[in-house]
């Protein structure tokens, strides 16, 4: 089951994702973050920012992805964390982070080696005292795109390479799943 | 007491990754390519962060740009870097064409689309691109047809112009044209002092 994904991941990036050059992205993504500490004094209030952003994105990466690939439902939690890694991320960023740290079954990590949002990237000094986790932006896409599969999920980073730990860690912890609502009719 | 040794512990941690990210050798790209979609839904996002803090089309556009200068300016070291023979330009010509060929298709995967100076005014150059693919994701409500979200790549243009000495104010424009809905035009007016300096030197030749 497993290869599968990995299978249909790299299918997706070779043949159904038009690309771009990494280092625009990377460096649009950096431009970014400096315009939000700009804007808000302190890095808990990026975090949130970044997180919404990131929400924002993930609730229409979702339907983008399905557009693209052909997948069938999840069968369960553990197939959905093979997507969010071996596909979501395959297919935007180019990158498999590896999912491991189950624990009590509905929480999981997803450690990323190589996050391209870190090329060329170094915190300093005030950003590291105040917790500003940079990619927090990834957070709020695995929310979003979880929201729309109705499940609502808790996704915090735990470890950060830019903050001078070993690996990057993200944890995903899905709290319940939603009931389907039929959208409210636009009058 | 303890928040300063918790200052030196982080310290040692992450000065060894600025010593690694200093060693890293830059001159092929270590990651070739994203997604175009991923970047496409993150400058929408930044477009839509920017419309809850500005009034009006032109301020947008601002905020765009500026954006775009901060990409700009390490986009120009690092592409400037990677030439065969690493030489940074200093005349307006040899600049526009360096953004012109290298930055574009460093960027883009391909060379812009036309390079042309203006009749009307001596000191306006424009740089067209026919279908910016980074910007074939953003579509403008009818009333703010004429916001051009080019002004990403205008604020890119800029951070290069000012790092080869022709300091200019950039601004990209929407010019549909048949088949060529996003048809996005940069223009450049270079600073006196500038096309003055190049007077000069002409002459001196």
């Amino acid at each position: 089951m497993a290869k599968q994904y990995k299978t249909i991941g790299d299918e997706a990036w070779k043949n159904s994702v038009e690309k771009v050059n990494a280092e625009l992205f990377i460096f649009t993504y950096g431009s970014l973050v400096v315009q939000l500490l700009r804007d808000h004094e302190d890095c808990t209030a990026v975090n949130q920012q970044l997180d919404k952003l990131g929400y924002n994105i993930g609730v229409r990466l979702a339907d983008d992805m399905f557009a693209r690939t052909s997948l069938d439902r999840c069968s369960d939690i553990h197939a959905t964390a093979d997507v969010i890694a071996k596909i979501g991320f395959r297919m935007f960023l180019n990158t498999t982070p590896t999912v491991g740290l189950w624990s009590s079954d509905n929480e999981f990590s997803l450690l990323v080696e190589d996050n391209p949002l870190n090329d060329f990237c170094e915190l300093p000094p005030r950003a590291l005292g105040d917790g500003l986790w940079y990619s927090n932006v990834l957070c709020g896409v695995v929310r979003g795109a979880l929201e729309m599969m109705h499940m609502q999920a808790r996704v915090w980073f735990v470890r950060d390479v830019l903050r001078g730990d070993d690996t990057t860690e993200i944890r995903v912890r899905v709290e319940r799943m939603l009931d389907e609502e039929v959208p409210a009719a636009d009058e | 007491m303890s928040q300063a040794n918790n200052l030196l512990r982080l310290d040692t941690r992450t000065s060894k990754r600025s010593t690694m990210l200093l060693e890293q050798s830059i001159a092929k790209p270590r990651r070739d390519k994203v997604s175009l979609n991923a970047f496409a839904f993150l400058f929408a996002e930044i477009i839509r962060y920017s419309q809850n803090r500005v009034l009006g089309i032109q301020d947008l556009e601002a905020k765009l740009n500026e954006l775009g200068k901060r990409v700009g300016v390490r986009v120009f070291e690092l592409f400037m870097w990677r030439e065969k023979t690493v030489h940074r330009e200093t005349r307006v010509l040899p600049t526009l064409m360096f953004i012109n060929t290298v930055v574009w298709r460093a960027l883009f995967d391909k060379q812009a689309d036309s390079l042309g100076r203006s009749t009307d005014n001596e000191d306006e150059y424009m740089i067209t691109d026919n279908e910016p693919n980074i910007l074939k994701y953003i579509s403008a409500p009818k009333e703010m047809s004429s916001f051009s979200p080019g002004a990403f790549l205008a604020g890119i243009v800029e951070a290069i112009a000012e790092g080869c000495q022709c300091p200019a104010r950039v601004t990209s424009h929407l010019v549909p044209a048949e088949g060529m809905p996003l048809k996005t035009v940069i223009l450049l007016k270079f600073n006196k002092e500038v096309m003055e300096r190049e007077k000069r030197l002409d002459a001196g030749k």
